[in-house]
Formats: C-alpha cells, sequence, structure tokens
C-alpha cells in the first residue's frame, strides 16, 4: 500500500533527524567538557615536564615522552607547600567544627524549642543571610587588628564560622522529625542536649554531612580574609600561598614546579567531590553559591 | 515554661553571638567608617563627618577604572554564561547515556581552587620570551598573529578574565538548570508530541516558561556573584591589580584596606557602600522585570 510505504518514509526521515540531532547534542557536550577538563590536563602534564625541557619547547607539546616527578620533589621541599597545606587543613577542620556545632544548636533551637518570638527572631537570620561579606570585611579586619589577632589561627577562624544559610538548611531538615520522638524522649526524662545528640543528630546526618562538605570547600578556596589577616607566610593558606609561590616562589620561573603545587593544592578537593559528588552536588543546588 | 524560653536562647546564643560581633555591628560600622573625614587607622581618630570620602573615591581614576572593568565584566559574562548554561543543560537534559559523567566533568571548577586554576590558565593564555604559549599556538593555526593575553592590550587581558570568570560561574549554574528542566511536568512534552509540535517550539513555548522562575533567580545571583569578582583576576594578574589595570570594585575595596596601597578603612568603606548601593539597584531592577515576566 501507498500510504503505508509514504508512512514509513516519513518515520526513516523522522529517526535520521532524530540521529543527527542526537549526534550534534554530543558534540557540543564533549566541546564543553574538553573546555572544562583542558586546563586540568594541561597543569597534570606541565607538572610533569622538567624543567629544562618545559623551558626548550617553543611551541608547546600535548604530551611529554620523559614524565619526571622531580617538580613534585622541588614543590616540597624548595616552598612551604607543606606548612601551607597543614594550615589550610587546621583552618578548615576548626571553622568546620565550630560552624556545625554553632549551627546545630541554633537551628534545634528554631525547630524545637518554643520562645517567645521565635518568627521574628528566624527572620532576623534569614535577612542576614543578603549581607555581602565585603560590608562586613573591613569592620571584621579592624577588629581583628585591634585584638591583636593578625597572623593567628583565632583570627582566621572567628568571622569565618558565621553561616545563615547553614543553619535554616539544618532547621529545615530537623522539622521533618517528628514531634512523637520528642515527646517520648521527654516522657523517658531524656534532657534537651542528649535528645538533640542521640537522636535528632543520627537522623538528620546525611544533611549534617553535606553542610560540612560544603564548608570545607568553602574553608580550602577562602582567599580574601586570609590574605586580609595573615601577611606571616607561616600562616598562610593554600590560596594564598600558590600567590606567594607565583610571585617569589622558586627563585626562578619554574613554570612546571609551579604547577605540581597547583596539582597538590587541587586533589584533595577534586578527591573529597568524586567521593561524595551526589551530596555535594545536591547541597549546592540547593542554595549553595561559589564565594 | 519560662525555664524553657531561657533553654531556647542558651542554644541559640553561640549563633547570635558569631552573628553580632562579625556580621550586624560590622554591617552598621561600615556605614560610620564611611562618612568620617581623615580617620587615622593607628590613633583611630577622625576629624569630621560628612561625604568626603565617596567624593574622594568617585574622583579616584583607580576607582573609575575598576567601576568599568567591573561593568564590562558583568555585561559579558552574566548573559554569556546563562545562555551557554541553558544551552548545555538543554543537551543535557536530552540525552541518557553518558549523562552522569557529564555531569560530573562539567561541576568540577566548583570545587578547584580560583587562584591555583587561575595559575593555569595564565600560563595556557602567556606569552613570554620563550614561547607564545597554548593559546597563541591555537591562534596561529587561524593564521591569528601572537596576542600578549596576560600583559598585553586591554581587550586581551578583558577576554581572558570573562572566560575564566565564566568557566568558574558554569557549574552552579548548569546545576541549578539541570534540576529545574528534570523538574517540568513530563505531561506538557507528551501533549506537545501528540500535537507533532516542532522541537524548537517546544523549547520555546514550554521549556523556557516552565524554568523562567530558575533562570532568573540564576541572573540575579550571576549579577551578584559578577559585581563582587576579585579573586579571579588577582589569580590570572597577581595582586596588583591596579599596575594591570584589571582591578575591579572589589579589589579596589580590599586594596585601599590593607597592603601597600592600603591602610585607609574609610576610603574601603564608602567604595564597598557605593558597591552595596549598585548591587541593591540592579538587584531590584532585576526583580522588577521579573515579576512582570514570569507567568505564574
Amino acid at each position: 500500500m501507498v500510504s503505508q510505504a509514504e508512512y514509513k518514509k516519513t518515520e526513516k526521515a523522522a529517526a535520521r533527524r532524530n540521529k543527527v540531532c542526537r549526534i550534534l547534542t554530543y558534540a557540543g557536550l564533549a566541546i564543553w567538557a574538553v573546555i572544562v577538563l583542558f586546563p586540568f590536563y594541561w597543569m597534570l602534564l606541565t607538572s610533569v615536564k622538567s624543567y629544562g625541557a618545559y623551558n626548550a619547547e617553543h611551541i608547546p607539546a600535548f604530551f611529554t615522552m620523559a614524565p619526571t616527578l622531580q617538580n613534585y620533589t622541588d614543590a616540597f621541599t624548595q616552598v612551604p607547600l607543606v606548612d601551607y597545606l597543614l594550615n589550610t587543613l587546621i583552618f578548615s577542620v576548626i571553622t568546620t567544627v565550630l560552624m556545625v556545632a554553632v549551627s546545630v544548636l541554633a537551628a534545634y533551637a528554631f525547630a524545637r524549642l518554643e520562645f517567645r518570638g521565635k518568627n521574628l527572631v528566624f527572620t532576623l537570620f534569614l535577612s542576614m543571610m543578603m549581607i555581602p561579606s565585603e560590608l562586613v570585611v573591613i569592620t571584621n579586619f579592624v577588629t581583628v587588628t585591634n585584638l591583636d589577632l593578625r597572623n593567628t589561627f583565632t583570627g582566621l577562624v572567628l568571622p569565618s564560622v558565621t553561616s545563615v544559610f547553614y543553619i535554616y538548611l539544618l532547621k529545615e531538615n530537623f522539622e521533618q522529625v517528628p514531634d512523637e520522638l520528642y515527646r517520648a524522649a521527654k516522657v523517658d526524662g531524656t534532657s534537651d542536649l542528649k535528645y538533640l545528640w542521640k537522636v535528632m543528630v543520627p537522623i538528620c546526618r546525611p544533611t549534617i554531612i553535606t553542610v560540612t562538605i560544603l564548608k570545607i570547600i568553602e574553608c580550602w578556596n577562602s582567599y580574601v580574609w586570609p590574605r586580609l589577616v595573615t601577611d606571616d607566610p607561616a600562616y598562610y593558606l593554600v590560596s594564598n600561598g600558590i600567590q606567594e609561590i607565583r610571585e617569589n616562589g622558586f627563585g626562578r620561573e619554574n613554570v612546571p614546579a609551579m604547577m605540581a603545587a597547583v596539582v597538590v593544592i587541587s586533589v584533595p578537593l577534586i578527591i573529597l567531590f568524586l567521593v561524595f559528588r551526589r551530596k555535594i552536588m545536591e547541597g549546592v543546588s540547593r542554595g549553595g553559591m561559589k564565594g | 515554661m519560662n525555664m524553657n524560653k531561657k533553654k531556647a536562647w542558651i542554644y541559640l546564643l553561640p549563633a547570635v553571638l558569631f552573628l553580632a560581633l562579625f556580621l550586624v555591628y560590622p554591617l552598621i560600622d561600615v556605614f560610620v567608617y564611611s562618612v568620617e573625614e581623615g580617620y587615622n587607622f593607628a590613633s583611630q581618630t577622625y576629624f569630621g563627618t560628612g561625604l568626603y570620602n565617596f567624593s574622594y573615591v568617585l574622583h579616584d581614576p583607580f576607582f573609575l577604572q575598576a567601576v568599568k572593568n567591573t561593568f564590562i565584566l558583568v555585561i559579558i559574562t552574566v548573559p554569556l554564561s546563562t545562555g551557554l548554561a541553558l544551552l548545555i543543560s538543554a543537551g543535557l537534559s536530552s540525552v541518557r547515556p553518558l549523562r552522569d559523567l557529564f555531569q560530573t566533568v562539567y561541576f568540577l571548577p566548583y570545587v578547584t581552587n580560583t587562584l591555583a586554576v587561575g595559575l593555569v590558565f595564565m600560563i595556557l593564555f602567556q606569552k613570554t620570551e620563550y614561547t607564545d604559549g597554548l593559546v597563541n599556538l591555537m591562534l596561529s593555526w587561524f593564521g591569528a598573529g601572537p596576542v600578549d593575553f596576560i600583559d598585553g592590550p586591554y581587550w586581551a587581558k578583558m577576554f581572558v578574565l570573562c572566560f575564566y570568570t565564566i568557566w568558574i560561574v558554569m557549574p552552579f549554574k548548569i546545576l541549578v538548570l539541570t534540576s529545574a528542566l528534570a523538574s517540568v511536568n513530563q505531561d506538557y512534552y507528551r501533549a506537545a508530541r501528540v500535537d507533532g509540535t516542532p522541537r524548537f517550539r517546544v523549547f520555546t513555548k514550554i521549556t523556557l516558561p516552565m524554568i523562567s522562575p530558575m533562570i532568573f533567580y540564576l541572573v540575579i545571583t550571576g549579577f551578584i556573584g559578577a559585581f563582587k569578582a576579585y579573586s579571579d583576576a588577582v589569580a590570572l594578574f597577581g595582586t596588583d591589580l591596579n599596575a594591570a589595570g584589571m582591578n575591579t570594585i572589589v579589589g579596589y575595596v580590599y586594596d585601599m584596606l590593607y597592603g601597600d596601597s592600603g591602610g585607609y578603612p574609610s576610603y574601603a568603606s564608602a567604595a564597598a557602600v557605593i558597591l552595596f548601593a549598585i548591587v541593591l539597584t540592579i538587584t531590584c531592577i532585576n526583580l522588577l522585570v521579573s515579576r512582570k515576566k514570569i507567568e505564574y
């Protein structure tokens, strides 16, 4: 039948169009993937090129036949990279632990306890999310300087602890825990603190982990505040450290060793991301912002 | 009950203390600083109040340069990155195999250290005595001459800055738009397919209106974020941004506060207040426009 044949023909044409469309889509997606990945490839590649080979390349080579780990040795021995990493680790851990503790307590008060003006206080809290950090950083800098806390971990950590957004996130999660559990615990004479620690925290562990990871990423990448309050390289975090390495690092323009340092700084977060991929992406899509 | 009330405040106390000390007090104080004329950082004295700080900042060529740079950066990167993110997310949601892989890859820039990866971009774009660099090599394939992107003409530097900024902000936008696209009710698409609606029409008539709130959210946060650009510029051009002519408003604030040109918290405060006013105005305009445009 003619109509049947015609129908088949249109169907085939549609399928072909679909196929072309799909190929184009994949090509576009692949191009962006290359743009994203290429800097990572380039930093890895450059970090294993030897100093001499790199500087002899008038035209950059896309691969190397003689990879070397010498640059990593240089990065660890010639500049205080280990100190920068340790500082960042200490800073991130203290800040994150304090932030989680403070936020969990506040979120519990908002989610479970009753007090007059709760809604008003919570609205005030939320409105604080709008305060841009650029505005408050000036006074914080003056405060920390006056308290003689420059070049100390206390000065680094204290202003970085507050995070209204995470209080909000935790509060939303705490509210989903059924009231019956709380009443049962109250009947048993459990104190609020014990209830929070033994019941709420374990139930809401996924959210707490998300918040923790997001804060660690934030700490690891923080640049502005550490730069303001530390001018003693002994207290530099990785962001300032890499800037220091760039400006007067290896005594000469040693790009491969610099790239080795960049790799070392980037790898911990990339591993963290690959392990907690879903959690991080979910947390960020719920309102995280780079900054 | 009174007991309970007190307990709630004890739980809130740490958060309230931190917020009051490092968020609320500084917010009020910055406005106070901005009107104190001739504030001396060492002796903490000033001789009068007035608007001189604002006038000084607004007449400072470095500030005007920073404002110009920031506006150019905002005007270029916000529409481009949002449009590109829309394109990529639409592509992502139309395919099934490899989608997870692509999503993971696209998110990588979010978890990288801006300063560290900025160095890689600098290496890629830089032209030195030894080598023209990779990007110039690629340009030469198309017969274009070598350009020094890091230390050369203004627009070359601006191009790198915009490129890097877009690279950094894309993960967040792609993520938000992909989840917005995933939450569109599939019935609309099925209905459109029954009617034989062309693909492009489906996109403009169903998809775009359905996710328009999210697009506006991204535009608003994009504007706010781009106006605060700073560390990307430092990563590419080093800490002395004024010398490179690539300073941003936030960079100007920090330079006034600290560093070789620093020690003027009053000027820094005035500049920060001006920045805040700009961002607030733009956000309000954005909100007004989105009120009118979002259909449901």
